[in-house]
């Protein structure tokens, strides 16, 4: 294996082993849980949705623990997707390095957006 | 690195100098591959418009006052944007989302099963990748558009 430590250590990239690449998939599987139990929800419930049964089916306290759990299992993975993807098609290390900062700025906030509106219901 | 290199290869097609017209058309991602793509373009969708699926989310939840906003930007528009160019960018988001969550889907089973990692595996599974995640978009795009 090349040498990646001491002076020749690459500054910027992944963690080079298994943590995020399984935290890809256990943070999917829990965002595809989510998905299941949502439809499951609106396609079960009769008649038109309207606010009152939209709303609802977020008000329950385990589907607030849930869709949190998925809020931050969003910020997670996505991170991981768009840092590869600069990884791979960004060359310069100056500029993928503000594109990586501003993909952490971009999720933080929307994160903390999505966070927001769920614990005002 | 050395052992791959040992192993005898069949020799690939060599493009030089390649033409426009007979090369091109001709030079195509297999099945697996244009999943693979299209899996890191959906996912980049996703991340664009995730303020917009956020404010939905958003406005859907909070109020009936809101929830009427939300369904208003899809029947009437805002502003002078009409309310079906917003269907179009939610038609966007159900393909990306249902592309992205088969193809992940496909990923996990690959992950769990030494029987789908094969050619021929890969190629049927990314050909019902793309067809479930066309289909199911097309289902639910006719049902936005209120086809029926």
């Amino acid at each position: 294996m090349a040498v990646n430590y001491g002076t020749k250590r690459l500054a910027t990239g992944a963690h080079y082993g298994l943590r995020d690449w399984l935290a890809q998939r256990v943070t999917a599987c829990l965002m595809a849980l989510f998905t299941i139990i949502l439809l499951a929800q609106v396609l079960l419930s009769k008649g038109p949705i309207g606010y009152d049964k939209w709303a609802g089916i977020f008000s329950a306290q385990w589907m607030k623990f849930l869709t949190f759990v998925v809020i931050i299992s969003l910020l997670y993975h996505a991170w991981i997707g768009i840092r590869d993807i600069w990884m791979d098609y960004i060359k310069s290390v100056a500029l993928r390095l503000s594109l990586q900062v501003l993909s952490i700025v971009w999720l933080v906030g929307c994160a903390g957006w999505a966070v927001q509106v769920l614990w005002r219901l | 690195m050395t052992d791959h290199a040992s192993i005898a290869r069949a020799k690939r097609p060599e493009f030089r100098n390649i033409n426009a017209f007979s090369d091109l058309p001709t030079y195509l991602l297999p099945p697996a591959g244009i999943v693979s793509i299209l899996h890191r373009v959906s996912g980049a969708i996703l991340f664009v418009l995730m303020p917009f699926i956020i404010w939905m989310f958003d406005t859907s939840v909070s109020s009936e006052f809101s929830f009427a906003r939300f369904t208003n930007l899809f029947s009437v528009g805002i502003g002078a944007v009409p309310g079906w160019m917003f269907k179009l960018i939610a038609l966007a988001i159900m393909w990306s989302y249902l592309h992205h969550f088969i193809a992940g889907m496909r990923h996990l089973w690959m992950d769990i099963s030494h029987d789908a990692v094969t050619k021929e595996f890969g190629r049927s599974s990314a050909l019902v990748t793309l067809a479930l995640g066309s289909l199911l978009t097309l289902a639910l795009g006719a049902k936005l558009f209120g086809l029926y």
